[in-house]
């Protein structure tokens, strides 16, 4: 048998070991725990945040669960029957006095141009419906309705009986209570009448205690809520809202990822969306073609530079250093505006090649606004990324090995190609990895210089976070951009190899 | 015939100079000669344009003035890849992304050569170096001595007849470097190849080379056999850069054909051999070697001057004694007697009396 190692005090040598690393560890921790803890807070939890956003809808459910519950459970399709409307209706009033029926009308204003407004216009109706009638006569019959304790006491009595009163008034309680506030006289709305009134048609007999409701209920004609709610916009009597309100009825829907690709959910399936209405897919490609150019166009530009920084004399390297970090030292914007100034057709460039004579004055060349004026600006800005990574793995690539080359019986391009390019590999890999993923996310120059040709897919991104409003559809373009980015990351990983990325 | 005569200067430096601020030369006044076969190393101490010759002659540097011949023909226009000169770096500098093989079969590549003479040419080089186990590996594999072992094998796979190296062995330690030395100086005989070699270890120099150039502020002060070198040093700069000397500075006071007599600065006379110095009353340094100092009178001849001498340290190092002397004023004089068994082991204190062959004392210019 294997004897355990011992320490000198006796303990097992693996275990004095391990509480020694353990203490180590520990400490290490600490060091980096506040970054750590500032990058869980700016970065790990924001990109769970829009993973999250990306599929979430319970805005739907959570808004109108009543509807939602009925809707779903129905059969047939089309315009449903009254039994819909009625949870509508409660759903709707109660959404009214929280306000956030507006939010929901902008959230199937995504899928459904006009819900926003239908459902601003209705939530001003509920409150007029015709069912006043219903309030009317049960608190003629009994005048102890009009009292929340009566209101309180008989509801929870009779819960089983009165299945939707219920339900109508434990959401309405969890209203006012969320605001630690109580149900007052003046808050026994309309549709707390009409649940009531329904619940007492439908049963076979009084509740105990309900007598006078119970029949003043059977005495009263019931109001046609469905028309009240056409009446209020007549396109709750068109089918659309319906398929709507039932595609996007679960919690999660795939609808901003579909949405993202160009596609949409239709009642028959996943469908493509019309010609007219396809962006994202061209723009995922124009952003990922484009940020391929202006990543070659850097490798093509600063390849020389890095090599000469590499090569030159300490003092030289050191002045062409700064020159190369000099665009740091300016704002962006000052840098991209420089580039409209320089690309216009009114511009710097076009005035020489004008009065060069090379181009015709009524002619102007077009580099502003479009992909071109993109490439190049982005170019210029993003080429110290691609630079200082190749400069620092060019730095640890001795002259001596060219010199070998050369003594070897190499040419010159022999030497350069065989021996001091493969060598430089993981620098124009670091660079270019750095220069296209930051291509890929960037929004200012774009937007900037790029007209509506030039424009990334990160612009549609800011439109939507900061305009439309539909932050679902900004998180799921994000994820997309993101997987895009960890594909893409992959694949050079299993061609290229990320051992061979190196930043010095 | 002419061939011989191109074979007694296959490399040659004829007035060659080199600057590279326009300010100052960094190699003065170069000529040198070298025959077909033969191992000649450069030594000198850091800084005295050693690497620059070697670079010049592989083209990397171009001189500022002067003509460097190969076989006959200036090549002072001919670009390095064309001159055909195996080199070996000091840092190997061999291709990290390329294994033993592939940087071996470089310069068989570039020279258009079929995949099966390779493949036989590869195998044979490296079989040279005892290393044919290891074509598959990368150098990032192998540790010091074996890189050095591929980068001497790709420097010699294409069949240079000149092939350079420049401190190659500088890196490695000690015993490492013994055994390369000796497989270094056996390959270039046995291949019958040109070397110049390049060294600030002057132990190296005199092991490896059948003539070493002793360099200096860009001039070669001394290009001998390395017996000669040691035995019979041209200047003081060579007397003591190369072994261990003694010296003691002094006046001429007589001089005839081989012989001379030196009045040290503190009065006392001693015989010696001038070497360059020309006439009485020039100042002159005199150097001794240590194993060439004598202390038995009877061994010296009758008629020559002794010096006194007090011994203030003895050390015994094994196979040699090592004794400190106070000499004339000079408290750095040494002597080193053999361990035989008769040896006397002089104590520190003790006063004695010594004495050498005029012919191993050698009157310097001071
Ligand atoms: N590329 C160079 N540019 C300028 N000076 C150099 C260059 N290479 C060497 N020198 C200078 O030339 C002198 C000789 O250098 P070198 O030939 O390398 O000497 P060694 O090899 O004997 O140590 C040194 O003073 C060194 O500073
Ligand atoms: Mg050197």
């Amino acid at each position: 048998m294997a004897e355990v190692m011992q320490a000198a005090d006796g303990t097992p040598l693996k275990r004095s070991l391990a509480r020694a690393l353990r203490r180590q560890k520990l400490r290490a921790l600490g060091l980096i725990a506040p970054l750590l803890f500032f990058v869980l807070i700016t970065f790990i939890i924001p990109i769970g945040n829009m993973l999250f956003r990306s599929v979430e809808n319970d805005i739907v459910q959570n808004t109108l669960p009543g509807t939602i519950a009925v809707l779903t459970a129905r059969e047939e399709t089309g315009v449903p029957g009254e039994d819909v409307f009625t949870a509508l209706y409660i759903d709707l009033f109660i959404a009214e006095e929280q306000k956030l029926h507006t939010r929901l009308g902008s959230r199937l204003n995504y899928e459904q141009t006009g819900a926003s407004s239908m459902f601003r216009r209705t939530g001003r109706a509920v409150g007029r419906f015709d069912t006043g009638t219903y309030t009317d006569a049960i608190t003629d019959a009994n005048p102890a309705w009009e009292d929340p304790a009566h209101w309180a006491a008989t509801v929870e009595a009779n819960a089983a009986d009165l299945p939707r009163t219920a339900n109508a008034w434990s959401r309405w309680q969890a209203v006012f209570a969320a605001e630690g506030d109580e149900i007052g006289k003046r808050n026994l709305e309309d549709f707390l009448f009409t649940a009531l009134y329904l619940d007492l048609r439908d049963a076979d007999a009084a509740p105990a205690g309900l007598d006078a409701a119970y029949d003043a209920a059977r005495a009263t004609d019931p109001v046609s809520i469905k028309d009240a709610f056409i009446d209020a916009d007549d396109k709750w009597g068109a089918p659309q809202i319906w398929e709507t309100l039932t595609l996007y009825a679960p919690k999660y829907t795939p609808g901003y990822f579909l949405n993202s690709l160009d596609y949409q959910k239709t009642p028959d399936g996943i469908e493509k969306r019309p010609e007219n209405e396809q962006i994202y897919i061209t723009l995922f490609g124009r952003t990922i073609w484009m940020s391929l150019l202006i990543t070659f166009s850097c490798i093509a530009l600063g390849y020389p530079i890095a090599w000469l920084l590499a090569n030159l004399p300490m003092r030289k390297a050191n002045v062409l250093l700064i020159l190369v970090l000099l665009p740091f030292w300016t704002s962006l914007l000052v840098r991209t505006s420089a580039w409209k100034v320089m690309l216009q057709q009114q511009g710097v460039i076009n005035d020489v090649l004008v009065w060069v004579g090379l181009v015709d004055n009524a002619n102007r060349l077009i580099m502003i606004n479009n992909q071109f004026g993109t490439i190049v600006a982005m170019t210029h800005i993003l080429l110290p990324f691609m630079i200082l990574p190749m400069y620092s793995v060019m730095q640890t690539i001795p002259p001596s090995y060219l010199r070998a080359a050369k003594s070897l019986g190499a040419t010159n391009w022999t030497a350069f190609w065989r021996v001091y390019f493969p060598q430089s590999v993981p620098g124009i890999g670091a660079g270019s990895i750095l220069v296209f993923i930051l291509a890929i996310g960037y929004y200012i120059t774009p937007e900037i210089v790029g007209g509506t040709k030039g424009v990334f897919i990160s612009n549609r991104i800011a439109y939507h976070i900061s305009s439309s409003l539909n932050w679902g559809l900004a998180a799921a373009l994000g994820t997309i951009l993101l997987v895009a980015v960890l594909v893409l990351y992959w694949a050079y990983d299993k061609i290229v190899g990320i051992d061979n990325v190196k930043l010095g | 015939m002419a061939d011989t005569a191109n074979d007694q200067a296959f490399v040659e430096f004829e007035r060659v100079q080199k600057s590279y601020d326009g300010e100052t030369l960094v190699v003065k006044d170069l000529n040198l000669s070298m025959p077909r076969g033969e191992f000649l190393t450069m030594l000198g101490p850091s800084g005295s344009g050693k690497t620059t010759c070697l670079m010049m002659l592989a083209g990397f540097e171009t001189a500022t003035h002067g003509d460097i011949r190969l076989g006959g023909t200036s090549i002072n226009n001919i670009p390095p890849h064309k001159r055909g000169i195996g080199m070996v770096f000091q840092n190997y500098a061999l291709f990290p992304h390329m294994t033993v093989a592939e940087n071996l079969s470089f310069p068989l590549e570039v020279r258009k050569m079929g995949k099966a003479e390779r493949e036989e040419k590869i195998m044979r080089a490296l079989g040279m170096v005892q290393m044919q186990d290891f074509a598959g590996r990368r150098p990032a594999q192998l540790s010091g001595g074996q890189q050095q072992r591929i980068a001497l094998a790709r420097a010699l796979v294409f069949e240079p007849e000149l092939v350079l190296m420049d401190e190659p062995l500088g890196a490695l330690d000690k015993q490492l470097r013994e055994t390369l030395q000796f497989e270094i100086t056996r390959l270039a005989h046995d291949l019958g190849i040109t070397t110049v070699y390049v060294t600030h270890d002057q132990t190296e120099a005199l092991t490896m080379s059948d003539r070493v150039a002793v360099f200096d502020d860009g001039r070669i002060q001394q290009l001998d056999p390395p017996d000669t070198l040691y035995e019979a040093p041209q200047n003081s700069f060579v007397a003591q850069f190369i072994g261990e000397n003694n010296t003691l500075m002094g006046k001429i006071t007589k001089i005839s054909g081989d012989r001379c007599e030196v009045t040290l600065d503190d009065g006392e006379v001693i015989d010696a051999m001038p070497v360059n110095v020309t006439e009485v009353g020039q100042r002159t340094r005199v150097s001794i070697r240590p194993e060439r100092v004598e202390m038995d009178k009877s061994r010296l001849m009758p008629d020559v001057h002794t010096l006194k001498a007090e011994v203030l340290e003895f050390v015994y190092m094994g196979d040699i004694f090592r004794t400190r002397l106070r000499v004339a004023g000079n408290d750095d004089f040494v002597i080193k007697t053999r361990n035989a068994p008769d040896q006397v082991r002089l104590k520190p204190g003790e006063q004695i009396e010594i004495g050498w062959l005029p012919q191993d004392c050698r009157a310097l210019d001071a």
